[in-house]
């Protein structure tokens, strides 16, 4: 008994030094191979440079986070409203079994491969967007052309993508809001929706910001769907219309075939990426702490 | 705010005839049939699971949040029928207040708490709101313990405090009823001695109906005392004919600690 039971505190041990130190060697080898091109090119002038360019020798990526943001932005513009909506139906409006239906649906979108979003864009957003978007667009500016690989089209499929995070997220800490409160309101003549909107959401609100910003992480990482449908096109963009390149989609497109040179910038920008995330992390985690101080 | 100066004992806030609920096929309440008067108070007792609870809220309709849950006979509040077709709940909701057995002020401010109910009902005048506010601190005797911290968060006050902040919630809707369930099961004995005291005052101008565990309390506090015995009501009568010489043989055992 003893030793059966030493033995699988060590295999558990093992494993939780594993995962560790993964995470530590892939830090420290991307920092490795990026810290090079950035001390030599300088941080500011790589964070704001405004050409990517690497057959030249220009490393500026600040097209790259634009499109990034732009992107991530747009997906956030859409999905928070749905997403947050979706919550609030399936935790409060829709009946427990019905809910429990929905919710798992929601999820499941979770799993599916992002080339297979991707794909689905290429194939219904980007036309989609040429033939019904663009003409409203042209009304306003009749000068502009597009093809349907956009910002838009990248916003849209990544909306979809992060809504699995921010429903679940959100209607977890909706439906951990005591009952007691929901009574309380109800019982001074308050409706079903101000019960929601003026107590519910107040209650839960740090679950439900920490659901965003879990679901901007998973946007700003977000490569194969995003680099199908933006068009990859290392510009400051000036429109939702206009096609961009991506932190990651740049890394993932250019990798195969770079120098050395540009191969050290892919990993900084990789850099980059891995700080953008992990702060949204550590915020994502302060919320979630907030959560339980606020009910408790 | 007008003063009720009637403590006429024949003004009836509420009258149930025959009324049975149930949770699906299981009947918690059988054949009730009560009067309840205007500025007095109720006090409703019973062993634990024997529909007092259950009974309290039917009278704001907090039942109907429950699903499942069935209901017949009739509860008249102010000779209107609270179940009949057509009833406005929220209004209903708004004369008849409840406080909670456990404290449960919204994770808001003190201030943000009491104002609560008025906003919902379209109070927005912000000299209304913070006369509201000392009023009703005032009436549950809070004023003084908190008139200097009305904007920090309800949740850093103590468990009495807390209660009593959802009381001076409750009375910022101008009710005219308010059912307590079993508000001072969950506090120390100071704390429920003073919600005790606040509920005399109360009486003058408010109906009350109160769930308790504590017989006590029912003695000390109420005007009449209704015995709940597996979800039917064995005897109603004033206090304090129901604790020195009721008629049912049942409450008697009760009352002297017999069963329960």
């Amino acid at each position: 008994m003893k030793t059966y039971e030493k033995v699988i505190e060590k295999i558990i041990m093992i494993s939780a030094v594993m995962s560790t130190i993964s995470v530590a060697l892939i830090t420290v080898f991307i920092f490795q191979s990026g810290l090079p091109v950035l001390a030599e090119y300088g941080v500011l002038d790589f964070i704001f440079g405004t050409t990517w360019s690497p057959t030249n020798g220009s490393y500026g990526i600040l097209p790259l986070i634009a499109g990034t943001l732009a992107v991530t932005l747009g997906a956030l513009v859409i999905g928070i409203p749905t997403g947050i909506a979706c919550a609030i139906f399936l935790s409060e409006i829709l009946p427990k079994k019905w809910a429990k239906a929905f919710k798992s649906a929601i999820e499941l979108l979770a799993g599916i491969p992002s080339v297979v979003y991707g794909f689905f864009g290429l194939v219904v957003i980007v036309p989609a967007i040429r033939n019904y978007v663009l003409p409203i667009y042209q009304i306003f500016d009749p000068d502009i052309s597009a093809t349907g690989f956009s910002i838009l089209a990248g916003a849209v499929i990544l909306a979809i993508m992060i809504l699995p995070t921010i429903v679940s997220i959100s209607e977890n800490s909706i439906t951990a809001v005591p009952r007691e409160f929901k009574e309380a309101s109800l019982a001074l003549g308050a409706n079903k929706m101000e019960t929601i909107v003026k107590v519910l959401i107040p209650a839960a609100s740090s679950g439900i910001l920490s659901s965003i910003i879990l679901g901007m992480g998973r946007a700003i990482g977000e490569t194969m769907a995003v680099l199908l449908i933006t068009g990859n096109m290392a510009k400051v963009p000036g429109s939702i219309m206009d096609p961009v390149a991506t932190l990651t989609g740049t890394i993932a497109m250019e990798m195969g075939y770079a120098s050395p040179t540009h191969q050290q910038a892919l990993f900084a920008v990789g850099i980059i990426l891995f700080v953008i995330i992990m702060l949204l992390n550590i915020i994502a985690q302060f919320s979630m702490r907030g959560l339980g101080g606020k009910t408790n | 705010m007008e003063t009720k100066l009637t403590t006429d004992i024949n003004e009836i806030k509420f009258e149930i005839e025959k009324l049975n609920l149930y949770y699906g096929s299981f009947q918690a309440l059988k054949e009730i049939d009560m009067t309840i008067y205007g500025n007095k108070i109720t006090a409703l007792i019973g062993p634990s699971g024997c529909g007092k609870s259950t009974f309290l809220r039917t009278l704001n309709r907090m039942n109907d949040l429950i699903q499942g849950v069935t209901i017949d006979g009739t509860i008249q509040f102010d000779e209107q029928d609270i179940y009949g077709t057509g009833y406005d709940i929220i209004e209903l909701r708004k004369k008849v207040g409840m406080v909670f057995q456990k404290p449960n002020p919204f994770p808001k401010t003190i201030y943000e708490n009491v104002v609560y109910g008025p906003k919902i009902h379209g109070e927005k005048d912000r000299s209304k709101l913070d006369h509201i506010v000392e009023r009703t601190l005032k009436e549950v005797a809070l004023w003084e313990e908190v008139k200097d911290r009305l904007h920090k968060p309800a949740l850093g006050l103590s468990g009495g405090q807390q209660q009593r902040l959802c009381i001076a919630r409750c009375l910022a809707v101008e009710p005219e009823v308010i059912l307590m369930d079993e508000p001072t099961s969950a506090l120390d004995p100071v704390a429920t001695s003073k919600i005790e005291g606040l509920l005399e005052e109360l009486a003058e101008k408010y109906t009350i109906v109160i769930v308790t565990h504590n017989m006590q309390q029912a003695g000390r506090v109420s005007d009449f005392t209704s015995f709940f015995l597996n979800g039917k009501v064995i005897e109603t009568d004033k206090t304090e004919v129901i604790f020195s010489n009721p008629a049912n043989k049942k409450t008697e055992d009760y009352i002297t600690g017999r069963f329960g």
